[in-house]
């Protein structure tokens, strides 16, 4: 298993063993994170974050990953700085990183942006996020808050809450919980179920699922509830959003019957899906699995820069 | 065939014969054929009796042979046509359009919001996902192109 020069562009092409090591170096990897520890491991590095598009939690856990190593960034947070605005092409930008710095960090509006930026990169390229398409390093944070929360991956039942219809970090999610053997309960309004397509993919990888409306029923059943925000720029018609918005919310009242170690977890940001009052419950695991970004980002960036085999 | 349907025969060209019921259009299309002032003679005949596979289309262009590029874009929206190239009256080159399993710079990718829809200097690329009907995962996006002889780059 090498990780020196690859890129991360899909959850899709990495093992199970490979995210195992992956998860096993972010165990490593928190002390420093949580500045217990120090250490200079990337010293020298110079990181490319690269964001055309807004983000908060994953630029900046990058950011402090790398400067927690002792490396550097360099980048943007609007591409309104860049030479973009004047049509410079992002296979051009990529370049500059490739000259500027050992290892690349790309989140773009466009589906398939980190897959063109490995293309012309020689340098490894990690995906941050390309529009409605993959962002892999939060499918590991995911992956990676289970485990340490709950033990283990394998055997966990996982509830899925939300917009799973357009949410494609859903769709890596239950692609990688599957394959961990978890089992899975998808909790929808129909109009935004898991695609078909995905559900029989899934059950030919031989996943348990189980699909539902009722959010009560899941919470009772699971050991990590996941839930996603309903993400009102998806609908073509605003009366159609209205009729979902708001149809599902974590609270004390919910929260009242479900078992003790439950855990709730969201990738953020949220907006009513997750009431303020469940914020100092033990169930809220939503601002510690953003931490685990740090870990997670810094364990990857030691191991596509080769510092860590 | 030829004969069975008084079509007229061509001295020098192509004839494609094979082509999927209802896709001969598409195959025009490809050729470049249905727009514009034509050049050469075409001949089509839509839902011929065929002994294979019930209907079939039959297109014959005088005077053009067809190009590698026109071949493969023919496979996507006409996987089981079969391509004569003919020369002074005479089947010279027999040739049985095969899909690649990697399909580039012919189809445009669905996904308008995919990078291969933007200025960028990449070639739309795909995986076929399923051979029949065809369907192809884009490269880049992921998405499933489920009508590819639709989407066919000009």
């Amino acid at each position: 298993m090498n990780f020196r020069g690859r890129d991360v562009v899909s959850i899709r092409e990495f093992s199970r063993q490979e995210i195992e090591r992956v998860l096993h170096v972010a165990r490593d990897m928190l002390p420093v994170a949580e500045r217990r520890k120090r250490s200079n491991m990337l010293d020298g590095y110079v990181l490319s974050t690269f964001f055309y598009e807004p983000s908060t939690r994953t630029r900046l856990s990058f950011q402090s990953a790398i400067c927690r190593l002792g490396g550097r960034y360099i980048g943007f947070a609007d591409p309104a700085v860049t030479s973009m605005k004047k049509g410079e092409t992002l296979a051009d930008t990529v370049k500059m990183a490739e000259a500027y710095s050992d290892a690349m960090v790309l989140r773009h509006p466009h589906e398939g942006a980190a897959r063109l930026a490995a293309e012309f990169c020689s340098k490894p390229v990690i995906n941050a996020g390309d529009g409605a398409g993959q962002h892999p390093t939060q499918t590991m944070l995911d992956l990676f808050t289970i485990k340490e929360e709950l033990g283990s991956i394998d055997g966990k039942t996982v509830a899925m809450v939300g917009d799973l219809k357009y949410g494609r970090t859903v769709h890596s999610l239950s692609y990688a919980l599957a394959m961990f053997g978890a089992e899975l309960i998808f909790v929808s309004p129909r109009e935004l179920q898991m695609p078909k397509d995905i559900v029989e993919s899934l059950s030919e990888q031989g996943a348990k699922l189980k699909s539902t409306t009722r959010l009560d029923e899941a919470v009772k059943e699971a050991d990590a509830v996941y839930v996603t925000r309903i993400q009102k720029e998806r609908f073509p018609d605003p009366n159609e959003y209205q009729k979902v918005a708001g149809i599902y919310q974590i609270n004390a009242a919910l929260l009242k019957d479900a078992p003790e170690d439950l855990i709730v977890m969201h990738p953020l940001p949220r907006v009513t899906e997750i009431s303020p009052e469940v914020d100092p419950t033990k169930h809220a695991l939503y601002f510690k699995q953003a931490f685990y970004g740090v870990p997670v980002r810094m364990a990857l960036l030691a191991l596509v820069l080769g510092e860590v085999e | 065939m030829d004969k069975d349907m008084k079509l007229p025969l061509i001295e020098n060209g192509s004839v494609i014969d094979h082509i999927d019921c209802g896709m001969a259009i598409k195959v025009l299309r490809i050729l470049g054929l249905t727009s514009g002032e034509p050049e050469q003679t075409v001949t089509v005949l839509i839902k011929a009796a065929s002994r294979k596979r019930k209907w079939k289309d039959i297109v014959k262009v005088e005077g053009k042979e067809l190009k590698p590029r026109e071949v493969n874009q023919i496979a996507l929206v006409a996987p089981h046509a079969t391509i004569n190239i003919i020369r002074n009256h005479t089947v010279v080159k027999k040739i049985t359009p095969a899909l690649p399993d990697d399909v580039k710079g012919i189809v445009k990718c669905t996904n308008l919001s995919c990078i291969s829809n933007l200025n960028e200097p990449i070639e739309p690329s795909f995986k076929v996902e399923c051979r029949e009907p065809v369907k192809l995962r884009c490269h880049y996006c992921d998405r499933v192109v489920e009508d590819p002889g639709s989407h066919l780059i000009e």
